[in-house]
């Protein structure tokens, strides 16, 4: 048996108050929902291990004879460190005009590396050994002239999966598929013959 | 009959339901099923299971983001998810909560079955269907608790697998096939983890499926257990019905906000809830040489661990384990009252469930409890009462629950 | 509400639920409790720094890193490099120990349990009993010492210089068997005491306190952080529940 008689007089729906409380309750869950979302796409980011990992990598630059590369890890990514030569050098500025970012404008590096070189000492080159293309390991081709990669070669490296170049500041040569230079990554001096890799120099207060 | 869509669709609305039977669902299933309008709390218990299925569906996906099966990483990948993992320990946490609130939203759905006659025709088939889940979760549950492969995990694993070692011929060889070797080891783990990540997930979703449709098929009963769809309007509409969207969206929504309120007090403040839901044992990583002080599955199953451990013979303990779940298959066709509720059932009726409901309890609390003399025989007193209930109730029900039943439901404004 | 059935038993659950939470087990006579306070930001920083000065030695936290450590509890980057990170291990490792497994095996007998997760096994109030009830029992035990807390332990009393060497006093006592025969045994009656060492009782309860302090953070080290979360997350379920059942009770005026 019901509450009220067969004859009652049905009360007046009060539209406004309806749509406010369902607007009230669906505002509501909505953001329950987005801050429920936070912790699954918060577990998602680099755990501790993996930031645990990716502390600063000490190289000892004595070990790399002039002309020569040496890669190692950090962050679990391939770091190019070359030990520039003279001749290297003086190769820097005779294709200006093939570049795609001479300037280095559109590329990815700390400020003390956005000059021609691309480094904070002209004679060690720190690149981060990833195409910028689509992320596959360039090769070394630092003889000048070697005709099998494209004439007038400046020396530099050579991308084999679809023929990215870039010169012996890591920047990119015309021609190559990857628009922006080889990245920089942060990266300091600790005495004269160790290199850190990880620790910018800036905030070390050292450039 | 399907339900009559008012007005008409334009724009992406008609294209997509050209394609999908969207609004003809909605209104068959939401805004022209009729549900009867005098449900009470223990009505909430459905739609609950269901939300809890699908948090743990989710909670278990981003685990297993992190989880390494095998004996020599699982113990040490769980240990990483809680302490590096960003939010790992409120993954973990949620679905181990999870796992406990399941049962008790399942145990509480049950007993409203118990109460109003649910489970009697034409609702035998949807009582089946959902025991049958109740099986799927309790084995569900029991490989997820070894996955952690804590010294927990390892002999309950060890103890509970010994109980097949009794089937008559096969037992032996059984056990070792289930375990894959000749202890519980690193095959056991690696196949439960398979078992508990993918099929038993999509075996519960196919029973839950079917488990709707079942309801779906014949309506929903009401705690006056009197058939709604026997007195209609003048619209073809049940009297006694309301549409399931707005009235039972909306309520359901309310409760799913309660539940949440007591899940995330339990979350963020007793996760272990005293070593009921994350036992003390299982702090420890799986030591083959050392057993648990004492030995006890997690608390969903004690009632029948309790009944298992009490008969002193193997073999009939292991049958009185299995018949001890089993029975609840029968109730559709042991209970044969008129009267679906307890409300229109008599005091015999109404002592007997309740006897049930304190010996369940009771044997839940037991199972829990060391194996000491006590013990033990508080379980015997409770295994012929239990078994009791089942015996009795088709001369009980019989007897008792013939009276006469009202016209249309009792409803109170709320 | 009221006197149904249905309503019988859903008071009678929730009564129970209430039990089940408020259940503890009984204590022996001499069982204390820990009182240790996870909150207590310099409790947890006294404990790490006992916990390596005595404990590491021989115990490792193999799940816990030093940096997480020194984030958690607040400790500047100098004191956790020379008070807590040992020498040669970097700040991000894990806390291990330097004591071979084999040769612990052969001085003790056990190699020594890590501990990242003895909180959680055993609970607070065990570790406390356990690093406060050790007594002198040289006739029986090789290491010179026994414990209340666990009979026959391997592990010889670290912080002896600490607490100094308590005498033990039992009592006999006559139990009876399930066979109804008399079974000599003996109780524990008090402690007495002993060598001194260079902490008073009040002091040494306190340096234990905060270990056991300790050791029950590095358990759990999110419990602090998920505690702080937890109030935010039921208020506002308390709020959405609110306004939900606002909106329930405005469409069910229709159903009479």
């Amino acid at each position: 048996m019901s509450d009220h008689a067969a004859g009652d007089a049905v009360p007046e729906v009060d539209e406004s108050r309806r749509k406010f409380l369902v607007a009230a309750t669906v505002g509501t869950g909505a953001v329950g929902a987005i801050l429920t979302a936070v912790p699954f796409v918060a577990s998602w980011k680099p755990s501790e291990s993996a930031r645990a990992a990716g502390l600063p990598t000490e190289v000892d630059l004595s070990k790399i004879e002039p002309g020569q590369m040496s890669t190692f890890f950090w962050r679990k990514q391939p770091i190019y460190v070359v030990r520039r030569t003279p001749e290297m050098l003086a190769s820097l500025s005779n294709h200006d005009g093939e570049l795609k970012d001479k300037d280095s404008k559109e590329s990815e590096q700390p400020d003390y590396a956005k000059n021609a070189q691309r480094s904070l000492k002209p004679d060690v080159l720190v690149l981060i050994g990833t195409c910028t293309h689509l992320g596959c390991l360039p090769k070394t081709r630092f003889t000048p002239n070697d005709a099998t990669v494209m004439p007038n070669w400046p020396g530099g490296f050579f991308c084999p999966c679809h023929g990215s170049k870039f010169d012996l500041a890591g920047r990119v040569v015309n021609g190559s598929p990857a628009s922006v230079n080889l990245r920089v990554p942060p990266y300091s001096f600790s005495g004269d013959n160790t290199l850190v890799i990880g620790v910018d120099a800036k905030e070390k207060g050292v450039a | 009959m399907a339900a009559v869509i008012e007005g008409k669709s334009t724009g992406f609305r008609a294209w997509l339901n050209k394609r999908l039977p969207i609004d003809q669902f909605m209104a068959d299933q939401l805004t022209g099923y009729y549900a009867p309008k005098n449900f009470n709390i223990w009505y909430f218990f459905g739609s609950l299971a269901l939300l809890v299925f699908v948090m743990q569906i989710v909670t278990g996906i981003f685990i297993t983001m992190h989880y390494k099966p095998g004996e020599l990483t699982a113990f040490n990948s769980v240990e990483y998810l809680m302490r590096e993992v960003p939010y790992g320990w409120l993954l973990r946490y949620l679905h181990s909560t999870g796992a406990s609130a399941f049962f008790i939203v399942v145990y509480l759905h049950m007993t409203r079955a118990l109460l109003y006659g649910s489970y009697k025709a034409p609702r035998e088939l949807l009582w089946i269907i959902g025991i049958l889940i109740y099986f799927a979760l309790m084995a569900e549950a029991f490989m997820g608790y070894v996955l952690p492969w804590g010294n927990m995990s390892f002999w309950g694993a060890q103890v509970i697998i010994n109980i097949f070692n009794t089937i008559p011929g096969i037992g032996p060889d059984l056990v070792e096939w289930i375990r894959g070797d000749y202890a519980v080891a690193d095959a056991t783990l690696n196949r439960f983890f398979s078992l508990h990540v993918i099929a038993m997930p999509f075996l519960l979703a196919l029973l839950i499926l079917l488990h709707l449709v079942a309801l779906r098929q014949v309506g929903s009963s009401n705690p006056d257990g009197i058939e709604i769809k026997e007195k209609l309007g003048p619209d073809g509409k049940p009297l006694d019905g309301i549409p399931f969207h707005p009235y039972y969206t909306l309520k359901d929504i309310v409760g799913v906000g309660l539940f949440l309120t007591l899940f995330a007090i339990v979350v963020f403040f007793a996760p272990t809830f005293g070593g009921l839901f994350l036992e003390h044992p299982n702090f420890e990583p799986a030591n083959p040489m050392s057993t648990p002080e004492h030995i006890a599955p997690t608390w969903y199953f004690t009632p029948y661990y309790a009944i298992l451990r009490a008969i002193p013979d193997q073999r009939l303990g292991a049958l009185a384990f299995a018949c001890s779940v089993l029975a609840f298959v029968f109730l559709p066709w042991l209970d044969r009252a008129k009267n679906k509720s307890i409300r229109y059932r008599g005091l015999a009726s109404k002592i007997l469930l309740g006897m049930f409901f304190v010996v369940f309890l009771t044997l839940m609390w037991l199972g829990l409890q060391p194996a000491q003399p006590t013990y033990v025989l508080m379980a015997r007193i409770c295994i012929p009462l239990y078994f009791g209930f089942f015996i009795l109730l088709p001369f009980v029900s019989k007897a008792d629950g013939n009276g006469p039943v009202p016209d249309r439901v009792t409803y109170h404004a709320h | 509400m009221r006197t149904k059935f249905s309503n019988v038993v859903g008071v009678a659950l929730l009564a129970l639920a209430g039990g089940a939470w408020a259940n503890e087990e009984g204590h022996a006579g001499w069982q204390r409790e820990a009182g240790n306070q996870i909150t207590n930001l310099a409790s947890l920083q006294r404990g790490a720094r006992n916990f390596m000065q005595y404990c590491s030695g021989c115990h490792s936290l193999k799940y816990m890193r030093y940096s997480r450590l020194a984030d958690d509890l607040k400790i500047s980057d100098e004191l956790r490099d020379t008070l807590i990170v040992k020498p040669g291990d970097k700040f991000t490792d894990y806390i291990k120990t330097s004591m071979p497994e084999a040769d612990a095996a052969t001085w003790f007998g056990k190699v020594p349990p890590d501990l990242s997760l003895i909180a959680r096994a055993r609970g607070s109030d065990y570790l406390f009993n356990f690093l406060t009830t050790f007594y002198a029992d040289p006739t029986s035990r090789q290491t010179g010492v026994n414990n209340l807390q666990l009979p026959g332990t391997a592990m010889p009393h670290v912080l002896a210089s600490l607490q100094g060497v308590p005498a033990a006093v039992f009592r006999n006592v006559e139990t009876r068997g399930e066979d109804g025969k008399p079974i000599p045994s003996k109780e524990f009656e008090k402690f007495e005491a002993g060598v001194a060492g260079s902490l008073t009782p009040a002091q040494y309860d306190e340096f234990v306190r905060d270990i056991v302090n300790f050791l029950q953070y590095v358990g759990d080290p999110s419990q602090v952080d998920r505690q702080a979360m937890g109030i935010w997350v039921v208020l506002f379920l308390l709020l959405f529940t609110g306004i939900a059942y606002l909106l329930k009770k405005e469409y069910w005026k229709d159903v009479r």
